[in-house]
């Protein structure tokens, strides 16, 4: 339970980081609050010979909201979003979601694009990104794009970041229409066994689920009977191909998603 | 930027309970094993070494921090805050200390520094808490002596007891 040695580097400017992330790709990986990647180190699962540390580079610890969209810099803590002031107007969602994040005591050091970057398929930031319809900023030395979240998740803890780029930051669409949030986990801050997130579209609701695929899923549906509805979300929890493991089978987590699926559809079209 | 390569010790000034105090890590010292083989502050207790247990919970710049999810090199230049901050004088218990005696929210003790940690954070941030945000706190801890009941009174009688000290002081002035 110990890392394995590793180059520490202590970014000072981003084109350190970009720099020395253009130099050694795969070898390096960044580290920001560290409380997915720590894990990863002291359990051996990754093994990189260069960390590099961007905590200390100011300009990538904002917070702003331009055009309709919230950006958060990858230096943002969770603890900090959870207490910014326009969070519960801005991003009702992430309002609702950020609380089973973790723990106080995660939170505090851990930060939203970290979670964004490990892509573990039952935490509820890349949930919340998928059912907003958010976009990834990703830059490397010579060149920035932006991803839609459902391209740049790619299965459990995969994505599509090349090894040179960087995170820059993460924006989720200010969305102020009506939105739901609900989690089943064995202990409120684990890892969710079934996590759902309901946003209302015009023509009916966006529902995301985590926690069942090997990353987060969405599917559209329009106003429906409810009868019709419960075949929908049925079919929606078949294709999700769930699977059993020690905390829970795969026919109690698509037993889940129809319940919380339909509850939360209810409350967000009445 | 400073690269500070593996296999190499470097030198970490940081301080510890508001004492200056220095050391040396390797890049993959985790700031558990440096506190206790280094520093040889042993309050710090390792329990899973991966960010479930919470018993190394300690405060690095006024935050909860779980140190064995820190780099020792990460706190170069930082504020420590560990369990052998929290007594007011050698011999004697702080307000939440005593309340845990009282209450009998510890047994064997091994989570014990950790969730003090925690709630002195938190009670200094949240004076008047809810037993609600007491549990809630608690959930990023794991003890399996008490049955976190005795923790949750000890909680609420410390922080009433804190309060009631406040408003004294209030009075007094």
């Amino acid at each position: 339970m110990k890392p394995a040695a590793f180059d520490y580097v202590r970014a000072e400017h981003l084109d350190e980081v970009l720099e020395v992330l253009g130099r050694e790709g795969g070898d390096a990986r960044i580290i920001a609050g560290g409380q997915s990647l720590m894990p990863m180190l002291n359990m051996r699962l990754a093994k990189p010979k260069t960390l590099i540390d961007i905590m200390r580079l100011g300009e990538l610890a904002r917070i702003e909201r331009k055009g309709g969209n919230v950006t958060i810099g990858a230096g943002v803590r969770q603890a900090t979003l959870l207490a910014w002031p326009e969070l519960g107007e801005a991003l009702p969602l992430a309002a609702m979601a950020l609380p089973w994040t973790g723990h106080a005591q995660t939170r505090s050091r851990g930060t939203i694009c970290g979670s964004i970057a490990h892509a573990d398929p039952s935490a509820e930031l890349p949930l919340v990104l998928c059912a907003l319809g958010g976009e990834v900023h990703l830059r490397n030395s010579k060149l920035r794009r932006c991803v839609p979240a459902q391209d740049f998740f790619a299965g459990m803890m995969a994505t599509t970041r090349a090894d040179d780029e960087l995170i820059e930051a993460v924006s989720f669409p200010a969305d102020q229409s009506r939105c739901a949030f609900r989690e089943v986990a064995r202990r409120h801050g684990d890892f969710a066994i079934v996590a759902c997130a309901v946003v209302a579209t015009r023509d009916g609701v966006r529902l995301a689920v985590g926690g069942v695929a090997d990353m987060p899923m969405v599917r559209e549906f329009p106003r429906l009977e409810s009868s019709a509805l419960g075949d929908a979300l049925n079919t929606f929890a078949y294709e999700l191909d769930a699977r059993d493991d020690v905390h829970a089978s795969a026919r109690y987590r698509r037993d889940l998603v129809r319940l919380i699926g339909a509850d939360l559809m209810r409350e967000v079209m009445p | 930027m400073s690269r500070l390569p593996a296999g190499q010790r470097h030198a970490i000034q940081f301080s510890l309970n508001g004492k200056p105090s220095t050391g040396e890590a390797e890049p993959r010292m985790l700031l558990t094993d440096f506190l206790r083989h280094q520093i040889g502050a042993t309050g710090t207790h390792v329990g899973c070494e991966h960010g479930v247990c919470g018993a190394c919970t300690v405060e690095i710049d006024g935050k909860l921090s779980r140190a064995c999810l820190t780099l020792a090199v990460q706190v170069d230049g930082c504020a420590v805050r560990t369990i052998e901050g929290l007594a007011p004088a050698a011999g004697r218990l702080g307000i939440l200390q005593a309340a845990f005696k009282r209450n009998h929210a510890l047994q064997c003790g091994f989570c014990t520094a950790g969730i003090l940690m925690s709630l002195d954070n938190f009670l200094r941030e949240s004076p008047d808490p809810s037993e609600h945000e007491i549990r809630d706190l608690l959930t990023g801890h794991l003890c399996r002596c008490t049955g976190y009941t005795p923790i949750v009174r000890a909680a609420m009688e410390a922080a009433a007891e804190m309060a009631d000290d406040a408003s004294k002081e209030k009075s007094d002035a």
